[in-house]
């Protein structure tokens, strides 16, 4: 019984560190591909980050990098990548909360809903604040 | 600079930062801030966003290949992960408050210091102590793989390895870097934990950590796609060659060299952070 339960906790943590490359693969995918619609686009544009100007509106929100990067346009789509990037330790997260949930340790599922609550609300609601 | 040349430009140096990092295990995040400030005068805000998502790169691209070995503790890190991920988000909102230069500051302190801990890692004397209370209502005790099988150990001291982690999460978040070095200190010599095991677990926690303060700064307008795009990708390709060399080549000289870099890269922060050069 022992035995079984450590084999299990293995094949979770191959999982987690298997979501985790995919995670950073895809991301880096996404982000390639709008460097390379960026790098074409305007290669000889001077550029200048001495300033500090912030971001557009749609390069600040979770909707609005999603609904720009569909549009097609190469800030907006390596954003996008930047974006499922920063999602991967979300996902690992949730994934934690899942297999609490599993193996019925209710301190810990608590522990990781605390920290994805956390994770979500700068995800989503730190506008409220910035 | 036009587009093309400073993309390259940027993407060599952040691969360069990155194989580094990884080799001597001083971590590629700390360098890539004062790179692109001091060398492509980028603004310091747009270049703790940068490196901040590079972070989660490296935690996330290497924690594959720990995790496999059986060394992270998950327990350990997703409780201390409260404490960081809570530092975190204090940190980052602290940088619209903080003034540049102060950060600056801050920023060559830490680069001091995390070159000095890289010198001076102190022997742990392993007394046997009985098991910690609230270590063991955590469940926090574990085993990790030695070469004579599976060598179990006891966790102690959790209040103050969950202090010292809330100002990781702080630093992380106000400076856009992994700040594992202090997580480590933090595992190591305030509760005890085998330095396999507290290394690994660190490395683990850091992309959630930097996830936590990413929200803000994205919604602050401080990740710009152009900059994080060649940072990101040359950290990850760099920080990646380098875990594959670690196991071939003598590192010692390279650590101090580096770690020297790192000293110089600090002190020029700190001048420059306290003549108002940001």
């Amino acid at each position: 019984m022992k035995l079984r339960r450590n084999l299990d906790e293995q094949e979770l943590e191959n999982l987690i560190a298997n979501l985790l490359r995919a995670g950073v693969v895809t991301a880096a995918l996404v982000v390639i591909g709008g460097a390379v619609f960026y790098l074409g686009s305007h290669p000889w544009l001077r550029v200048d980050y001495r300033t500090f100007r912030g971001e557009p509106e749609e390069l600040k929100t979770v909707h609005g990098i999603v609904r720009c990067a569909f549009s097609g346009q190469a800030r907006c789509l390596m954003q996008l990548g930047l974006l499922l990037l920063i999602a991967t330790p979300v996902a690992r997260v949730i994934f934690s909360a899942v297999a609490f949930t599993i193996e019925g340790d209710r301190m810990y599922l608590l522990f990781t809903l605390i920290v994805l609550g956390v994770l979500l609300y700068s995800l989503f609601g730190s506008f409220l604040i910035a | 600079m036009n587009v093309i040349e400073f993309t390259f430009l940027v993407w060599a140096g952040s691969l360069i930062a990155g194989f580094l990092g990884a080799l001597t295990g001083l971590g590629g995040g700390v360098v890539l801030v004062p790179l692109l400030t001091i060398f492509f005068h980028v603004d310091l805000r747009y270049a703790i966003g940068a490196s901040l998502v590079s972070v989660i790169a490296t935690s996330s691209g290497s924690a594959a290949a720990y995790v496999k070995e059986g060394f992270s503790n998950i327990r350990i890190g997703m409780f201390l992960e409260i404490a960081t991920t809570l530092g975190a988000l204090l940190g980052a909102y602290l940088t619209a408050k903080v003034p540049a230069s102060a950060i600056a500051v801050i920023f060559g302190l830490m680069l001091v210091y995390s070159a000095y801990v890289s010198r001076h890692t102190r022997p742990r004397t392993e007394v046997e102590q009985s098991p910690d209370p609230l270590a063991t209502k955590l469940k926090m005790n574990g085993t990790f793989p030695d070469t004579s099988g599976l060598r179990s150990y006891n966790v102690y001291g959790v209040p103050t390895g969950f202090g010292v982690m809330f100002g990781a999460g702080a630093l992380s978040g106000l400076l856009g870097i992994g700040s594992g070095a202090l997580k480590v200190v933090a595992m190591d010599q305030a509760m005890k934990v085998p330095f396999k095991v507290s290394t690994t677990t660190s490395n683990f926690m850091i992309g959630v950590t930097a996830a936590a303060s990413a929200g803000v700064y994205l919604s602050r307008g401080y990740i710009d796609p152009a900059l994080a795009m060649p940072v990101m990708l040359g950290v990850l390709i760099g920080s990646l060659m380098g875990t594959r060399v670690l196991v071939k080549t003598q590192t010692k000289l390279l650590r101090i060299v580096f770690s020297g870099v790192i000293v110089l890269l600090g002190l020029e922060m700190l001048l420059k952070g306290l003549t108002g050069g940001f």
